[in-house]
């Protein structure tokens, strides 16, 4: 027998499929239908992980995705996704499985020392051990504590896998498919509502599928559960989706799902998603997630083999294993009775049922009775033994004053129950406010935030026939709600699985050594009692400041499994009732959830946008590098064979001053201003004056926002009184377009003007330098281009190779320029065309580095680089482009403002380097001395810096403490090898008076 | 991700179409020139960043293109009312007292 802990019959497995996998490299086999948990405890392999933090052996705990010990990492196309619960991942053929946190190997693992020193890893120990010296953390005491702490290892390879994305709206979402869920979506479907029905399990059905002989219309539970999901699945308004997590819970009833489609599928189809995610918009929400059992705080109570009751009847009866031979049930409250029974009935020996309550129930103890069972009363465990697995449990008897010893049992495995705690999580989500429900022992959904409601378990409803109609009446009610419908449907009528009693909270009482023991808390973050009770010790007085402290709560189940006991200790420390304590809130992600759902489509090309320009194939073919400039490639600069980036620079800025550059500047962005009042409207927006502006002319226009700070510029041309072709810089195209529908939409609806953004329409290519009209020339008529009828600053209308187009007489350059503005289609052809002509001239293309240095010679600014949003016109030495008979513009008012008028601002000034061959580095310090103390402010810094060819020479800009007033001083630039000496000269660096602009 | 109601579109829009402008009835003085350093220092920089009920501009950029105002509850998170621009503050108060009505009758 392969697997010896296998039941003979029963459960929901296929027991005619074997299905081989491995864990840490050891071929075992299991069965269709199983979890990697359920094979592996019927390969009687109880050890799977090692703890967090102190390495010590752990077991399977759970069935379910609170899972905090058995994390596992799988295999799969030669990679490896770590931190899987193995409740949770399904068996396949070939599944190969490792554990984790463990070295060298999870028997023998040498981390386990932590365990022995855990005197040194008290709560709180990042904050009080590692804090000097401060060098340490970085070298020494980080690196350690990662290596040794902590799980799995990330995948090295990017995700190969593909993951969808969905949009989907409802009137009833029901979240839970057990005897709740399964109800209150019968209810709700049975109206017509359109209703999803999700569960985070393999198999619908939820808790139901555990029963073993609770029935439902008579038919034994998991039967009637598979018989009403085949029902609901066959309605055209309802959609169920197992394999399906409601992870987060968002506002107006927005909840997002994530669904697994292929982690348990052996080949999977590599056309499917590996998961979905849906974003379903719900008129209303029943939640429907039960109740999760609470381990017991007892000494030594991590041992592998010891679980909890429930999963143990789970694994019992929904997979047909037996989680050990001879097994020991320690319970606070009556289901776990149920368990004990279960596996009575199976054959399993029962060590003894021991319960810490003086009375259970006498209608258990006599069930207990007629099966022969050993019951002990008023009985703790009050520790156990076995390294890798529990092998006896110490058993104390509760007496007045303590606890005394009642021997040992021996055992291979030990269910325990604290009582259940109804899952809370989503209504949290959902920023409704739990309160404390004495009679449940719990804390309880209060009132509902948003449309939603809680049915069954997971709000303290207990019992399979109280569940079932919280369900049905819930079901009714969100459907009502949702589209105003009723249906009478008859109640299925339910047989066994009742509620029970009792349960208890917080450490049990024992006899051993406290200062010796440890009994945990929280599982996953290795947090013990001890620890929760030396926070409150230092001082943690809120619940808040102990979950971190200690981290209790802080693993990847957020407390549903500890939180309770947690409150519990630090409420009796605090000696406060729990409910002064408080619960911490549940946030989003309910379960741990991959980034890939999230990412999900936007990654690699489709991460963000990319935008080229119709020169763009042209700078692919001949080599030029590309410049991101926001979302656009831009060419940077086309170095021919030999060259690095600085000669290609040199050569294109030189060529461009002595003949002719062609240059895309296609992303300029452009919005087009139109209506009998656009010159008022620009009037308004910019600081210079436009009514004046002749038809036909341009102007550069300055944009300030209303503090009086430099927001945008660029060339403003007027086509005719009622129209102008604004440009603005590439990056604030988009924020300059919104600014001024703003200020249009709700400052001056009366004013009659629309703004159209224009940036993707046109096309544009500008040609500079002294050659440019020669190049130009021959393509464009309708358009007199002599110096006289098209001077510096004009703009008309045109063709070029007979298509329209706007041709502005521009330069950004101090050449003479023009640039061609043309529809998007025909951008390619007049790169081409211009790109061939200017070969005859001797002409060169250049990119956005020479651009950047021949605007540097001129000493033209670029927003965002001269500019930080605190620079005024007057400090960037543009008070020239200032309406002053204007009565208002945006900015104006600002510009009065003391600060900005107030002396010792910084201001734009030219740096030459002593030494001309040195080139500044941009953002770089200015001081007046080369060596200053420690703590001096800077005067200022380097906004730009190059070489240029046409000064012979290294040129700077920058902004400098009352610089204009510094001109002819030396100042220093400090850098690591020393300081740099430089002289303050004005910023125009080449062609003062403007001559070849007018040529 | 909310839902937003575009009054000019009339419709309920993810959030995604939409960008938030910051407190509403903040109008630019008609005048600014005749506005002391510390009414214009008022105009830029002070907001009532009300924790509860607040009137906030809203832009459907990614659809009409309009701003709207909107009184949001910046503790929920949910929309009390939305309104073309131009139309009149509501009264904030009876905004509140309304939705706290309808949260105790649930
Ligand atoms: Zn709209």
């Amino acid at each position: 027998m392969s697997q010896p802990f296998r039941t003979e019959k029963g459960g929901r497995i296929d027991r005619a499929a074997e299905i081989s996998f491995t864990f840490d490299g050891e071929g075992m086999t299991g069965h269709g239908g199983d979890t990697l948990a359920s094979a592996l405890l019927a390969n009687g392999v109880h050890l799977v992980g090692r703890s967090f933090k102190y390495h010590r052996p752990r077991g399977i705990l759970t069935a379910g995705s609170e899972e905090p010990n058995a994390l596992v990492g799988i295999y799969r196309n030669g990679d490896q996704t770590p931190n899987l619960r193995a409740t949770q991942v399904e068996l396949y053929g070939g599944l190969e499985a490792i554990s984790q946190n463990r070295f060298p190997a999870l028997g023998l693992d040498v981390g386990a020392v932590n365990d022995l020193m855990s005197p040194f890893f008290p709560a709180g120990f990042y904050y009080k051990t590692f804090k000097w010296p401060k060098a340490f953390w970085d070298r020494v005491y980080e690196p350690v504590i990662r290596a040794a702490a902590g799980l799995g290892k990330p995948p090295k390879n990017p995700d190969h896998d593909r993951y969808g994305n969905l949009y989907a709206h409802c009137d009833v979402l029901v979240i839970g498919s057990g005897p709740a869920g399964l109800a209150a979506a019968l209810a709700a479907a049975e109206t017509g509502a359109r209703v999803i029905l999700c569960d985070e399990q393999a198999e619908l059905g939820g808790s139901l599928l555990s029963e073993g002989s609770a029935t439902i219309d008579g038919k034994l539970a998991p039967d009637w559960a598979g018989e009403t999901i085949a029902a609901l699945g066959a309605k055209d308004n309802v959609t169920l989706l197992a394999r399906t997590t409601a992870f987060g819970y968002f506002a107006q009833n927005f909840v997002a799902l994530a669904e697994r489609l292929t982690d348990h599928i052996s080949e999977p189809d590599p056309n499917v998603p590996r998961e979905r995610l849906w974003q379903v918009r719900a008129r209303e929400v029943v939640i429907a997630a039960g109740a999760l059992e609470r381990p017991m705080v007892f000494p030594e109570n991590d041992r592998p083999g010891i679980m909890l009751a429930d999963a143990g009847r789970t694994y019992l009866n929904r997979y047909g294993v037996k989680v050990g031979h001879k097994v020991l049930v320690a319970t606070a409250c009556d289901t776990a009775w149920q368990a004990a029974f279960d596996l009575a009935d199976h054959g399993v020996e029962i060590a003894a049922i021991a319960d810490m309550r003086p009375n259970p129930p006498d209608a258990l103890q006599a069930i207990a009775q007629a099966r022969g069972l050993r019951v002990e009363t008023g009985c703790v465990v009050t520790g156990t033994n076995g390294r890798k697995r529990v092998k006896s449990a110490l058993l104390g008897r509760i007496v007045e004053g303590g606890v005394t010893s009642a021997g040992d049992v021996a055992c291979d495995a030990l269910l325990m129950s604290g009582g259940w705690t109804p899952t809370v999580s989503l209504y949290s989500q959902s920023r409704g406010k739990v309160v404390w429900d004495e009679a449940v022992g719990a804390f309880v959904p209060g009132v509902s935030v948003q449309n939603e409601r809680s049915a069954g378990a997971c709000r303290g409803v207990y019992g399979l026939a109280a569940t079932l109609e919280d369900g049905y009446a819930a079901g009714e009610a969100a459907a009502k709600a949702a589209t105003g419908k009723t249906a009478a449907l008859a109640r299925a009528s339910s047989n066994g699985a009742d509620a029970g009693t009792g349960g208890v909270l917080g450490t049990l009482p024992h006899d051993r050594n406290a200062s010796k023991v440890k009994a945990f808390v929280d599982y996953q973050n290795d947090v013990t009692a001890k620890d929760v009770k030396l926070a409150v010790r230092e001082g943690m007085h809120s619940i808040e400041h102990i979950k971190r402290y200690t981290t209790t709560g802080m693993a990847t189940d957020q407390g549903r499994l500890s939180n309770l006991n947690a409150l519990q200790i630090a409420a009796d420390a605090l000696e406060k009732p729990l409910i002064d304590v408080g619960l911490t809130t549940f946030r989003q992600p309910y379960t741990p959830t991959t980034f890939g759902i999230f990412a999900n489509v936007s990654r690699g090309d489709f991460f963000d946008p990319v935008r080229k320009t119709p020169s763009h194939g042209f700078v692919e073919e001949k080599g030029g590098a590309f410049e991101d400039v926001g979302q656009w490639k831009r060419a940077w600069y086309f170095a021919e064979s030999g060259e690095d980036m600085h000669a290609a620079v040199a050569r294109e800025c030189e060529v461009v001053r002595k003949s002719v550059g062609l240059f895309d500047a296609s992303t300029l962005g452009k919005i087009e201003v139109v209506g009998p009042d656009a010159a008022e409207f620009l009037e308004r927006m910019y600081t210079n004056p436009w009514k004046k502006l002749a038809p036909g002319r341009c102007r550069y226009g300055l944009m300030l926002n209303d503090a009086g700070f430099i927001i945008d510029d660029g060339v403003i041309g007027r086509l005719a009184d009622d129209r102008f072709h604004v440009t603005t810089t590439t990056g604030g195209a988009a924020h300059v377009f919104a600014t001024m529908e703003d200020y249009l939409q709700t400052e001056w609806p009366d004013l009659d003007v629309w703004i159209t953004s224009t940036t993707e329409q046109y096309a544009v290519a500008a040609l500079q330098g002294p050659k440019a009209r020669e190049v130009i020339a021959p393509y464009i008529d309708g358009i007199d281009l002599s110096a006289e009828a098209f001077p510096h600053m004009s703009v008309a209308t045109g063709t070029f190779n007979g298509v329209p187009c706007r041709l502005f007489r521009i330069s950004f350059t101090g050449e003479l320029g023009f640039e061609v503005n043309v529809h998007r289609r025909h951008g390619k052809m007049v790169w081409d065309t211009l790109s061939t002509e200017i070969e005859k001239h001797d002409g060169v293309v250049y990119g956005t580095e020479t651009m950047h240095v021949l605007r540097a010679d001129k000493g033209y600014i670029i927003v965002g680089q001269e500019t930080d949003g605190t620079v005024t016109p007057d400090d960037a030495g543009l008070t020239w482009a200032i309406g002053k008979k204007k009565p208002d513009f945006v900015g104006k008012r600002g510009l009065a403002r003391p600060d900005l008028v107030a002396g010792g601002r910084k201001q734009l000034v030219g740096l030459l380097t002593k030494d001309p061959k040195i080139v500044l580095e941009e953002g770089a310090q200015v001081t007046k001395l080369a060596k200053p103390p420690a703590g001096t402010p800077a005067e200022g810094h380097v906004t730009s810096a190059y070489f240029s060819p046409a000064a012979g020479r290294s040129i700077a800009m920058a902004l400098v403490k009352d610089g204009r007033s510094l001109k002819g001083e030396t100042l220093n630039i400090p850098m690591p090898a020393g300081a740099i000496a430089v002289e303050v000269v004005d910023p125009v660096f080449y062609d003062k008076d403007g001559a070849r602009l007018n040529g | 991700m909310l839902l937003i109601h575009c009054p000019y579109c009339g419709v309920d829009r993810p959030e995604l179409e939409f960008r938030c402008g910051g407190e509403a009835h903040i109008a630019r003085p008609l005048h600014p020139s005749a506005t002391t350093d510390e009414e214009w220092e008022a105009f830029l920089y002070l907001r009532t960043n009300v924790k509860g009920i607040y009137a906030e501009r809203w832009r459907h950029i990614h659809g009409c293109g309009r701003f709207f105002n909107a009184v949001r509850d910046t503790v929920s998170d949910k929309f009390l009312t939305v309104y073309k621009a131009g139309e009149p503050k509501p009264d904030l108060d009876a905004l509140a007292r309304d939705a706290q009505k309808g949260e105790t009758g649930k």
